[in-house]
């Protein structure tokens, strides 16, 4: 396998993009990418285009090929990759094995969704049908923010978390949503907000939710040869790649408390790069749900299982702490266009590891150049892990 | 709130799938009966619910059915206040995860009590029933 290396990154302003069809959201992270990695369209030889419900929740099928099209990619080998909420991570994955196979030099991974083209409730009954429709949506009504709520019940009975802990992950993420241009929702909110919005699917109310987004985001990777020969001054290595995979019923997992697809895709990720998590300066995880981002702590082995929230508590997953957990604002603030946010992740982790934050106040210190990221489709039903080193 | 962008409409179209039942059309029958089964595969033992008419294990497609007992003791639950477009006339209900005797696992409607009384390790019991649109369906009710 090559060396690959991320040489150009763009996203999209996230929120409700009713000012832009889906081409020309696409085209607001693809022109920047480009020109941050300083080529131009015609040298990517493979686009992964990652979207979870486009043909769903917006009008185009084949997000890809419009896409591809509007942003001057015609004629490079073009997939859509579809990992629910995971989407962007796995077109990120696809483009990498791309280029470390040898086949291509350069390839783009492009995480897409326009959600706000339809209802609220519309889209909260796709969402809710990404499970196992027959057994568990049909006669059950099972929602998104449901499934996340079973989790939160039995890990707060098992470990004794609370609902403030709870709203402490949606309290520091939108601090830092606040500070970055690009979030959906940019404003802070305190733990009493949180408590006090309405029920969603008990325990979870809808401050413990992310919103529901539109966005774009297009990372340019190339191989170690490419880089030498565009000259490259601050490329940004691929560490390590993890994945795993649950089952589709939720009725069929022995235990609520954690995802046994982080801890594997995690394991995976961190035996490639050859590091510990305690070497990560930070990390960017899966915080689609206010409990899911404490298990997420839990399960990539940033502390024991049941103690999560209790770093959450000291403060140790802001800049300053132990491990600074979504700086970018997370899931949580800075939105969740499903397809888009793996890509996001990768975004954010990039800038964070050039030194180049969109404001000083989320720039976090680094010590070793380590980070990752944490994305997950469904309810754990698909788990990606990126370790990135510059 | 600022004035919403200029924007058309999609043509519109109504999506129904035809599901086929016909591998474990039995399961439906004996639920309209008022009995909850399962399947259990001849080779390996491995019991399943939903009920499968191949064995993910050990890939063999020769499967017993088998009535569950029922007894199930509750392993989380959620109260659905907000609910998706095709539940939007039905009152909020309560999700729950329930651990049967058997070792399997079901996601179902848990009715009959108050959610403010229901804890995670409660006894429950898994019932068959026909719904007023007269679909039957299986839910968790409380032990008396």
């Amino acid at each position: 396998m090559k060396k690959v290396a991320i040489i150009g990154v763009g996203s999209s302003r996230f929120g409700v993009r009713n000012d832009v069809n889906m081409a020309e959201l696409v085209f607001e992270a693809f022109k920047p990418s480009v020109e941050d990695a300083g080529i131009s369209p015609k040298d990517i030889e493979f686009l992964a285009f990652g979207s979870a419900g486009a043909g769903v929740w917006c009008e185009e099928f084949l997000p890809a090929v419009v896409a591809a099209e509007y942003c001057g990619l015609t004629g490079a080998g073009i997939v859509r990759c579809e990992a629910a909420c995971a989407s962007g991570s796995a077109s990120f994955l696809a483009a990498y094995w791309a280029v470390a196979s040898g086949q291509v030099d350069v390839a783009a991974a492009i995480g897409f969704e326009k959600m706000r083209q339809i209802s609220t409730s519309a889209a909260m009954e796709w969402i809710g049908r990404a499970g196992y429709y027959l057994w568990e949506f049909h006669n059950f009504g099972a929602t998104f923010p449901a499934y996340y709520a079973l989790y939160a019940r039995a890990y707060m009975d098992m470990y004794g978390a609370t609902e403030e802990d709870l709203a402490l992950v949606a309290v520091k993420n939108h601090k830092y949503g606040s500070m970055n241009p690009l979030a959906h929702l940019q404003r802070r909110i305190t733990v009493e907000e949180v408590l006090a919005s309405p029920v969603v699917a008990a325990p979870l109310k809808l401050l413990d939710c992310c919103p529901i987004s539109d966005g774009a985001v297009s990372i340019i990777i190339a191989s170690e040869d490419k880089l030498k020969e565009l000259k490259v001054d601050t490329p940004v290595w691929v560490a390590g790649v993890g994945y795993a995979s649950e089952t589709a019923s939720i009725g069929k997992r022995p235990e609520y408390l954690g995802f046994k697809s982080s801890v594997t895709a995690a394991q995976k990720a961190y035996k490639m790069a050859k590091i510990t998590p305690e070497q990560l300066d930070l990390a960017e995880v899966h915080d689609c749900f206010t409990i899911a981002e404490i298990m997420a702590y839990e399960d990539l082995g940033f502390c024991k299982k049941g103690e999560g929230y209790k770093l959450l508590r000291d403060g140790q997953m802001e800049i300053g702490g132990k491990i600074p957990v979504n700086v970018d604002g997370g899931l949580k603030a800075k939105g969740h266009p499903i397809g888009a946010t793996g890509c996001s992740m990768i975004y954010e982790l990039t800038k964070q590891l050039r030194e180049e934050a969109s404001n000083e106040g989320r720039q976090v210190p680094m010590r070793n150049y380590l980070a990752l990221a944490h994305n997950m489709g469904g309810t754990g039903h698909y788990c990606y892990v990126t370790v990135l080193r510059r | 709130m600022t004035e919403k962008p200029p924007f058309i409409k999609s043509r519109e179209i109504k999506v129904v799938h035809e599901i086929p039942l016909g591998r474990i059309q039995r399961f439906w029958e004996e639920l309209k009966k008022g009995k909850v089964l399962a399947t259990k595969c001849q080779r390996c033992g491995v019991l399943y619910f939903p009920p499968a008419s191949d064995c993910s294990k050990c890939l063999a497609s020769n499967m017993d059915w088998v009535e569950l007992s029922g007894e199930a003791i509750i392993k989380t639950f959620t109260y659905v206040s907000v609910r998706p477009e095709t539940f939007q006339q039905t009152t909020p209900y309560m999700l729950a995860v329930g651990e049967l005797k058997e070792g399997v696992r079901v996601l179902a409607w848990l009715v009959g009590v108050n959610p403010s009384n229901v804890k995670v390790g409660m006894k429950v019991k898994l019932v068959a029933k026909i719904t007023p649109e007269g679909n039957p369906i299986y839910e968790f009710v409380p032990l008396e």
